[in-house]
């Protein structure tokens, strides 16, 4: 298991490496120069050469690139062009609230998820899982901007039970965390189901129920285990989708997070503030990944050391 | 026939699959009786209804199939009759199955320890600690080495014959009186299968309990089985002790089966089959069932179904040849006459 974890971790080195030229390259792909694009139509000359001395971008690419990785290293990801702030200051300081949102999110996605899957599967093609699948495809069709305008609307303007905006107390969290979770619980759910319904037609489950098994115990001990490893790995990647979710649903909620800070930054040309975001929300991503991978092994013995 | 020396009596079990086309009927009036002691195997092709009916005693025939009728005689008490709750203090207690796939029938997330004592702890209240003493002990007794270390395995250790031993295992962990054994050696090698069934006849012996053997080998049942039931579309046509079944087979299906097997003291460029197939469900024949596959279908063959009749000694037998309407020609004998009948 320990050289199973260290083998993982070393294979995400150069994932990390990967993301890290990608985030680099995002100023110099941007048609035109980076600096004019930065200092906007109007700017002169001079203020121009400016910023290009201040982000260095007189060396060569190569050694920019050297530069950014040291500096991003040792914690440096450069200095917000808007604010003039670090720009890890700035992140960090908004990071808490969105990894709270896409935490809060992915706990409601996988628990509605697993809860109304497993329903799903136990009672396929009755009442109870037509329904609970029409409105698991509509969770899945809802963009969460919309169902988070939508839930203002009911829930805040017309009932008056949770307020508009921001973050912090419970009442704010409940709307934007269902807004951007609806969607997850809803793959989840459908995952789950298939997941579950393959596995309760194998062989052992049958042998279960042979052995005297009550039921539940067969559904929650021998089946669930099984066919969580297929569900394991959306919920993986639904923590991708939720990060770029939290970006859509802070801006609806005026809520003051990472996603928000990216938005206004891109409007804002602020493109060291762009780039550090990005590096970390895809560190996140990256750790996300490597733990689902490693949850695999817990899973399912079968996964070999090598 | 049905007696107190009999475990289980099955009478008249139906059991039906209800799909979009509407219903099949895979087991359609099945009479049976397990001596105590003693193993019965259940030949027939496939489909012809003898896994279900062994599900049918499990209660474990899942949606869209169900028990239509019938009933299931467990020492005096009707299966059928039992509550969902009732019937799991049985499974795996006092009637146990293994199945015909080793290699899956063991979950795979759990070491063999874990699955073997969850029987255990299940229907002894046994201790997780004892449950797992006696699951070294039962791993001893089917015959696996060095036990201590197999319980901390998974099934994806061990290979198929093990795996089945490990079935077995878990089947007689609780002493059960019947074992259900559906086609317990099909998938595995032929130098295993003499192994499992020779262990399975073992503890049925220094065990005493009743044994169905599920199987379309009719090798295995010489070797193993004292009665036997031979099925055919869902119904039982022929019910014979061993020895009279293979010396004076009665039904025209039993004789082609027996045909069709390999001769080891003839130099054969062609196997005997039984012309045609089992016929599919909604396609049944009005009469007997084997009829229009039989050489000897006469008249009342074709129209009407013969009911399973009582032999002069003491068997059962589902044809017409052997009673009063018979309309064919009266001296025959189905074993001597098949291959010239069939030729013609």
């Amino acid at each position: 298991m320990l050289v199973f974890t260290i083998r993982r971790i070393i294979q995400a080195i150069p994932v990390i490496f990967g993301v890290s030229i990608l985030v680099f390259l995002m100023m110099h792909l941007v048609p035109g120069d980076p600096a004019q694009v930065i200092a906007g139509e109007a700017a002169s000359q001079q203020t121009i050469d400016q910023i290009r001395e201040r982000l260095g971008l007189n060396d060569p690419i190569p050694m920019q690139y050297l530069q950014f990785v040291t500096n991003a290293i040792q914690g440096d990801i450069g200095t917000s062009i808007r604010t003039g702030q670090p720009v890890a200051d700035e992140v960090f300081s908004r990071f808490w609230v969105t990894l709270e949102l896409t935490v809060y999110s992915m706990i409601l996605s996988t628990f509605i998820g697993l809860i109304a899957g497993i329903i799903s599967a136990v009672r396929h093609y009755t009442v109870t899982d037509v329904v609970v699948m029409i409105i698991a495809l509509f969770g899945l069709s809802m963009p969460n901007f919309w169902l988070g305008l939508m839930l203002i609307q009911f829930f805040s303007i017309n009932l008056g039970i949770f307020p508009v905006s921001g973050w912090g107390t419970p009442e704010q969290i409940v709307l934007p965390v269902i807004a951007l979770g609806t969607a997850g619980a809803a793959i989840i759910a459908r995952m789950t189901r298939s997941s579950m319904l393959e596995v309760i037609g194998q062989d052992y489950i049958r042998t279960a129920r042979a052995k005297g098994v009550k039921e539940r115990i067969v559904i929650y001990k021998h089946a669930l285990k099984n066919a969580m490893i297929p569900v394991v790995t959306v919920i993986g990647l639904e923590f991708g989708t939720l990060l770029t979710g939290a970006v859509l649903t802070e801006t609806v909620f005026s809520i003051n997070g990472l996603g928000r800070f990216v938005v206004e930054s891109i409007t804002a040309r602020d493109f060291p503030a762009v780039q550090g975001s990005v590096l970390v929300i895809a560190l996140i991503f990256i750790l996300v990944n490597l733990l689902v991978d490693l949850s695999y092994r817990f899973l399912n013995k079968r996964i070999d050391l090598n | 026939m049905s007696n107190d020396a009999d475990v289980l009596q099955i009478q008249d079990l139906q059991t039906s699959f209800f799909v979009d086309d509407g219903e099949v009927k895979a087991v359609d009036g099945v009479s049976l009786d397990i001596p105590k002691g003693k193993t019965v195997g259940i030949v027939g092709e496939s489909g012809s209804g003898k896994s279900i009916t062994s599900m049918s005693v499990m209660r474990l025939i899942r949606n869209p199939g169900r028990i239509k009728g019938g009933s299931i005689h467990y020492n005096g008490e009707d299966l059928l009759q039992k509550t969902e709750k009732q019937m799991q203090k049985i499974r795996g207690n006092k009637i146990s199955m293994i199945f015909q796939e080793p290699m899956t029938s063991l979950n795979p997330v759990y070491t063999i320890g874990q699955q073997i004592s969850e029987v255990i702890q299940i229907h002894q209240g046994l201790s997780k600690k004892d449950a797992l003493s006696k699951s070294v002990e039962m791993l001893e007794l089917v015959g696996i080495p060095s036990p201590k270390d197999r319980v901390k395995q998974y099934p994806h250790e061990l290979s198929g014959g093990m795996r089945q031993r490990v079935m077995i295992a878990i089947a007689l962990a609780c002493n059960p009186e019947l074992l259900i054994a559906d086609e317990p050696t099909t998938a595995l090698d032929v130098t295993i299968q003499a192994q499992i069934l020779d262990l399975i006849n073992e503890l049925r012996r220094s065990l005493g309990m009743s044994v169905i053997l599920i199987t379309h080998d009719l090798g295995v049942v010489a070797e193993t089985c004292d009665y036997v039931a031979v099925m055919y579309a869902g119904k039982v046509v022929e019910y014979a002790d061993v020895h009279t079944l293979f010396k004076e087979p009665k039904h025209p299906y039993t004789v082609g089966l027996m045909n069709s097997l390999p001769r080891h003291d003839m130099d054969q460029d062609e196997l005997n089959v039984i012309e045609g197939n089992v016929p599919k469900p909604g396609e049944m024949p009005e009469g007997c069932r084997f009829a229009p596959r039989c050489p000897f279908a006469s008249d009342i063959c074709t129209n009407e179904l013969p009911d399973l009749m009582e032999t002069e000694d003491g068997n059962q037998v589902r044809c017409w040849i052997y009673s009063e309407k018979w309309d064919g020609d009266p001296e025959v004998n189905v074993k001597n006459d098949y291959q010239t009948a069939r030729s013609q």
